[in-house]
């Protein structure tokens, strides 16, 4: 629908959104790539020199980038397995007919609205505090010696903060996938003998796998972005034990004013972001045809 | 979805998703909980759960003896403000992706999405600098810019599957009728769009509201929002657990409701149209 | 005033040629119907007259001033949409008063007009309701006072009754052939419904794939068919056609007659055959006879009939009804 009258109105009004956001996009990523080939820190104004590659050889060869990618891996990776388990198992429960289902969807939801400063501090302090938390008092009623969560284990511990803070996503996800499950079908599988356990395996879960997949992509860019709970727990330590990629560019960069270093960092980063969002983009692009 | 299961099951069902869901619930409803204990309450052991002195004294000293008003009205008007000028920028550009398609349309949406995925890292240190050399660091100004961009590609999509739900014929009507393009869009289009937009509107306010990576790196006092407010509270001095709980339970209060009513349209929002 | 002509339109979306090449006279006052097929280009021509597509190549006149690169708005004409495509959101008096709105008009002459146009529709009970809360038949009726209150040169309809009921279509046509009657206004009716079309139109113009099969008076549609094409879609139930050695003998590629052009008998006639299906109607008996060498034939006698699948047949066709077609489809 449309003449040529409609078509020179429609670009008109695109146009601020898609140059607005071309400017965003590639203003700061040409500067990111300029400065990645720069020996530049901010403490040195002037002092500027072309140096090629090197930003990149320093940063991939400092055994920190390294520590940094595997812990962002684990923390990714570990995320990811348990929201997605969890995810589908509380979505299957809340699938199931209870009472009081709204309440409980609400309570299940609410960690996803808190901000994550908060989140982090209230389990860093009130949860896990070695001390005074609500974790050390469990262990010692049990008779256990307390633990000291974000020393003794820090990276599981900011594992199991992220966690919590999207569990409610995955399975507010796939409690709306599962919601569409042809019931009939199901009813036709069930007269057909199917058990639960290979109802779940051969109707609901490839139902889901769309789901899931999109789930695991989403989470991912997100995740591989994770700052403001490290920043205000562990800070990266003790060591670098809890220093991820994007973590690691920001001390590089606001902190040692290493403009070079976090630049090639920066650069780093967004093709680790890239490789996971070609295939998140590719899933959604299918979806538009419909 | 009316499928009838034995009462027994039901029971049992029930009791687990309870259980399940407080104890998700559990570390929002201790942050509320101790906000209304004293400070030597908060910390004390065993945890008081009921029988301690309610007090509403953290909310007192935390609105009167720091600057939680000032923060809390900079978290509202960048959340706000980017909210608003995103809608104004992302309006008309939805209209055109989902009323006048062009063979360029999908692809120019889907790269629109891929500028969300770029990780904020990989430009924060040109934004930084940009923003000092034009004095937009620490200011609401700035933070309003960087976040209306972030979220851009999010408010154009979700305005863009909702605009695509109305028929085009009642457009094509109101041109027949005589009406501009302006016209058509603010008496027809945007009073049929009200649910969608106002859905978007709430995601995108919780989205600003919870940002903490640019909120925490752009900011210092003066623009700080809550998001920085409450990251100060990382490196304390003294007591401080009650007043850091009241002070929480205040920053999310709002944004906790805003969420619950429109966890619906959540999912829409978040996996762009993906799942629904 | 509204006389529209269309000189050599052409109209492809990208490479596929919706309507490759077309003339086509409407004159003042007319009520012309497009009839055809799903999917022959009858809404994109519509469309194309509106102003709500653009013209590939070609123009389109009205009322003598060229209007093919005019905004839909500026042509001085009103459609109804085959979805009615009020604003759900206005009561039926704002939705109706819309245009009137647009055109800069005082509340005090919108309120006239749109309580005249409501008294002429029996809608000035609903005035306050919203689309949502009215029947198929009254939004049907707003959308129609929509169109009336602008006065506008020339109606265009895109199958406004496929929404409705059988019943309520039957009752909409009347009203629409009485409200063209009360205004003298041309009006452009499309349409895949030839009974619609045959009941309404002054000027039917016949389309397939874009183009124009023919063009005339129901009348003339239906005792002259100008092609194979037209003899069937024309008529209810169809025309039979008929080839082979029959036709041969004819003269022609194909012969047609029309089911009520048929007499039967139970002992003499043209040909024999033998009965598979009657359908009373009532008013009518509809046998299919199944005619060794020639084909399935569908004939209709009026009242009832009485005979039995398995009995034998003779049908007669009435002469100077037969039409006859060459080889490419083309009446003689
Ligand atoms: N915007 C478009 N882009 C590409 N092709 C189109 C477009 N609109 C219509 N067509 C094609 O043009 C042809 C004619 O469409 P049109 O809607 O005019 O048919 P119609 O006669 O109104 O059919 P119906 O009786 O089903 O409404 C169809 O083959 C259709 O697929
Ligand atoms: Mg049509």
């Amino acid at each position: 629908m449309a003449t040529a009258q409609t078509r020179a109105a429609a670009r008109l009004m695109a146009a601020p959104a898609v140059l607005l956001l071309l400017a965003w996009m590639v203003i700061p990523l040409g500067m990111t790539l300029y400065f990645s080939t720069l020996r530049y820190n901010l403490l040195m104004p002037g002092m500027e020199v072309f140096v090629g590659f090197e930003n990149y050889e320093f940063f991939v060869t400092d055994p920190a980038f390294w520590i940094a990618f595997q812990n962002t891996l684990v923390m990714v990776g570990s995320i990811l397995v348990i929201t997605v388990g969890g995810g589908i198992l509380l979505a299957l429960l809340l699938d199931q007919p209870i009472w009081g289902q709204g309440v409980v969807r609400l309570m299940v939801i609410a960690p996803f609205f808190v901000m994550p400063v908060v989140s982090a501090l209230v389990w860093k302090n009130l949860l896990m505090h070695p001390v005074n938390g609500l974790f050390a008092w469990l262990a010692r009623s049990a008779g256990f010696t307390p633990i000291d969560w974000l020393s003794q284990v820090p990276l599981l511990s900011i594992i199991m903060i992220v966690s919590w803070q999207w569990l409610p996503f995955a399975t507010l996800i796939l409690l709306t996938a599962l919601q569409s499950l042809d019931r009939e079908q199901q009813e036709a599988a069930e007269m057909d003998g199917a058990g639960p356990g290979s109802r779940f395996w051969y109707l609901t879960l490839p139902h889901l796998s769309r789901a899931i997949t999109v789930v695991i992509l989403i989470q991912t860019i997100f995740l591989l972005s994770v700052f403001a709970e490290i920043l205000v727990t562990t800070g990266g330590g003790p060591g670098n034990a809890t220093t991820t990629i994007t973590y690691l560019v920001y001390v590089q960069a606001l902190l040692q004013f290493d403009v070079g270093g976090a630049s090639a960092g920066g650069v780093i980063a967004i093709i680790l972001a890239n490789i996971v969002a070609i295939f998140l983009i590719r899933s959604i692009g299918r979806n538009l045809d419909r | 979805m009316a499928r009838t299961v034995s009462a027994p099951r039901k029971t049992a069902m029930t009791i687990v998703a309870w259980l399940v869901g407080a104890l998700i619930f559990f570390p929002v409803f201790w942050t509320v909980l101790t906000s209304f204990k004293t400070e030597l309450e908060a910390i004390s052991t065993p945890p008081a759960l009921i029988d301690f002195a309610w007090t509403t004294e953290n909310y007192r000293v935390v609105n009167t003896r720091s600057n939680y008003p000032l923060h809390a009205m900079n978290s509202v008007v960048i959340a706000l403000g980017s909210t608003l000028l995103g809608l104004l920028i992302a309006i008309p550009a939805a209209w055109a992706f989902a009323f006048s398609p062009g063979r360029r349309t999908k692809d120019v949406l889907l790269w629109m999405l891929s500028t969300k995925m770029l990780p904020a890292v990989g430009v924060l240190v040109p934004i930084y600098l940009i923003f000092r050399d034009y004095g937009l660091l620490d200011t609401r100004t700035g933070l309003v810019i960087v976040l209306t961009m972030i979220n851009l590609p999010i408010i154009v999509w979700m305005l863009y599957t909702y605009f695509r739900e109305i028929p085009g014929d009642i457009l094509e009507a109101a041109r027949m009728d005589g009406a501009s393009l302006p016209k058509e869009v603010i008496y027809v289009l945007l009073p049929m769009a009200v649910p969608g937009i106002a859905s978007t509107m709430l995601l995108n306010i919780i989205l600003a509201w919870n940002e903490a990576f640019w909120t925490l790196n752009l900011t210092a006092a003066r623009a700080a929002p809550l998001t920085a407010f409450i990251a100060a509270y990382s490196s304390p001095e003294g007591l401080f657990w009650a007043k850091l709980s009241a002070a929480s339970t205040m920053a999310i209060a709002p944004i906790l409701i805003m969420g619950w009513f429109s966890q619906k349209q959540l999912v829409r929002g978040l996996t762009f149209g993906a799942v629904k | 005033m509204g006389k529209i002509e269309l000189r050599a339109v052409r109209k492809a979306f990208e490479a596929t040629e919706v309507i490759p090449d077309l003339d086509l006279d409407i004159e003042d006052g007319e009520f012309a119907v497009f009839v055809g097929p799903s999917g022959c280009g009858k809404s994109t021509l519509l469309r194309l007259i509106a102003g709500l597509e653009d013209v590939t190549s070609g123009r389109i006149d009205i009322d003598g001033r060229d209007m093919t690169r005019v905004a839909p708005a500026k042509r001085k004409l009103a459609m109804v949409f085959q979805s009615y495509a009020l604003y759900p959101h206005m009561t039926v008096r704002r939705n109706i008063g819309f245009p009137l709105k647009m055109a800069g008009l005082d509340r005090a002459a919108i309120d006239r007009k749109v309580e005249d146009a409501a008294r002429i529709l029996n809608l000035t009970p609903y005035l306050e309701r919203r689309p949502g809360e009215l029947s198929g038949g009254q939004r049907q009726r707003v959308a129609i006072g929509r169109a009336i209150v602008r006065e506008p040169a020339a109606f265009l309809f895109d199958e406004p009754l496929s929404n409705l009921d059988a019943a309520l279509r039957v009752n909409m046509r009347l009203e629409i052939s009485e409200l063209h009657q009360k205004l003298g206004t041309t009006m452009v009716y499309v349409t895949h419904d030839q009974v619609e079309a045959m009941t309404m139109a002054d000027k039917i113009v016949v389309l397939n794939a874009g183009r124009i099969e023919q063009v005339g008076s129901p009348i003339e549609l239906y005792s002259r068919p100008a092609n194979r094409f037209v003899a069937a879609f024309i008529g209810s139930p169809k025309m039979n056609l008929i080839d082979g050695r029959e036709a041969e003998r004819q003269g022609a590629a194909a012969i047609g007659v029309r089911p009520e052009h048929i007499r039967v008998s139970r002992d003499e006639g043209a040909w024999k055959g033998t009965v598979t299906v009657v359908e009373h109607l009532g008013s009518d008996t509809f046998l299919h006879v199944d005619v060794p060498g020639v084909t399935s034939i569908n004939a209709r006698t009026p009242g009832e009939y009485g005979i039995k699948p398995g009995e034998p047949v003779w049908l007669t066709p009435e002469e100077g009804r037969i039409h006859r077609f060459d080889r490419e489809g083309r009446a003689l």
